[in-house]
């Protein structure tokens, strides 16, 4: 089943609502301070409750609240059943690529929404950051067949 | 009027953050069955950018079906302009003495904004080979584990994803080690 969009009207306001769910995304990282590098190094010294809280309380709402709309059996906007998909199995690839990640993360502070929001907040030195990430997902695909996943 | 400009300007405690977080998950499914993750933002990039000859199979996919996430990082660095500068926090982040110690050791002050002035010094050579090598990472890393932050910590753990577990145990070791390790000697390093 794919709904077609009936108008060129109806694909501008529905990727307008992305923008706004953005927009107020990028409000919420940096009003709760997620997007903050001081944060993010108290996080990963243990220091402060604030960012487990955070991410805690994140997947706990996130958790409910997918859970009740998908037994509730309401349809997405587009009359579509709500359905999650199921992320790949295995664990080489998450676990490699999940400390790699991570081993960035600590070094700017910075994980990819922050780096989009940061710009905005006029951080200009996360451009180095957002082109360095490109050349990485290159890397990536450049090399994926050759990784073990 | 100032009161309410003060009040805007103020940072939110974590139990108002994190479930407007969480919320993201729900809405986009209902929006559009949409999987909330922002790193995928970075390979429709490399899609859009590289000349077809070039192309890593990776990044021969239709792109322009998941335009509303390159709508949604649009919206991202909105949102970063709206809070980040027109209603900034003129206050430094209010840390735990631990972590206020802990910045200061690392020869860092802790002063209003949300990146610290010593990691956005464009006259440092170091300060770019940090930020250079941590984006290579991110870019890296992300792609490899199918996920950031919001993919796999937020959407995955909220969707009980059993790989979302082992991605996210994998950040947070990667990051600690970095962060109490790597970090401190790159510090010592570039200054």
């Amino acid at each position: 089943m794919h709904a077609e969009p009936s108008s060129s009207a109806r694909t501008a306001t529905g990727l307008l609502a992305y923008l706004l769910v953005g927009l107020s995304f990028g409000i919420v990282l940096v009003k709760s301070e997620a997007a903050s590098w001081y944060r993010i190094q108290e996080m990963f010294r243990f220091e402060s409750f604030h960012m487990f809280g955070l991410i805690g309380s994140a997947v706990l709402t996130g958790l409910v609240t997918t859970a009740m709309l998908r037994r509730s059996g309401v349809k997405s906007r587009d009359g579509q059943t709500i359905r999650v998909t199921d992320k790949e199995k295995g664990w080489r690839r998450y676990v490699f690529g999940g400390l790699t990640f991570g081993v960035g993360w600590g070094l700017a502070g910075v994980c990819p929404g922050p780096i989009f929001t940061l710009l905005g907040a006029g951080v200009w030195p996360m451009l180095v950051v957002l082109l360095f990430a490109l050349l990485g997902t290159w890397a990536y695909g450049a090399l994926q067949t050759r990784l073990p996943h | 009027m100032t009161e309410l400009l003060d009040f805007l300007r103020s940072p939110w405690p974590w139990y108002v953050g994190g479930p407007l977080i969480g919320l993201t998950v729900p809405l986009l499914l209902w929006l559009g069955n949409k999987p909330f993750g922002i790193s995928s933002n970075l390979r429709h990039a490399c899609a859009i950018l590289l000349p077809d000859r070039a192309k890593p199979g990776f990044f021969k996919y239709n792109w322009r079906a998941e335009k509303w996430n390159l709508m949604f990082a649009a919206g991202l660095v909105l949102g970063g302009f709206v809070a980040g500068v027109l209603l900034a926090n003129p206050e430094p982040a209010r840390l735990s003495a631990a972590g206020v110690r802990s910045i200061q050791e690392l020869g860092v002050q802790v002063r209003p904004g949300l990146v610290p002035a010593e990691l956005a010094d464009p006259g440092n050579p170091g300060v770019w080979l940090l930020l250079a090598v941590s984006g290579l990472l991110v870019g890296f890393g992300t792609r490899y584990g199918g996920g950031c932050t919001s993919g796999h910590a937020i959407t995955g753990l909220a969707t009980l994803q059993g790989p979302s577990l082992i991605a996210t145990v994998s950040f947070f070791a990667g990051g600690i080690l970095s962060a109490n390790l790597l970090l401190p000697l790159f510090l010592t390093v570039i200054r």
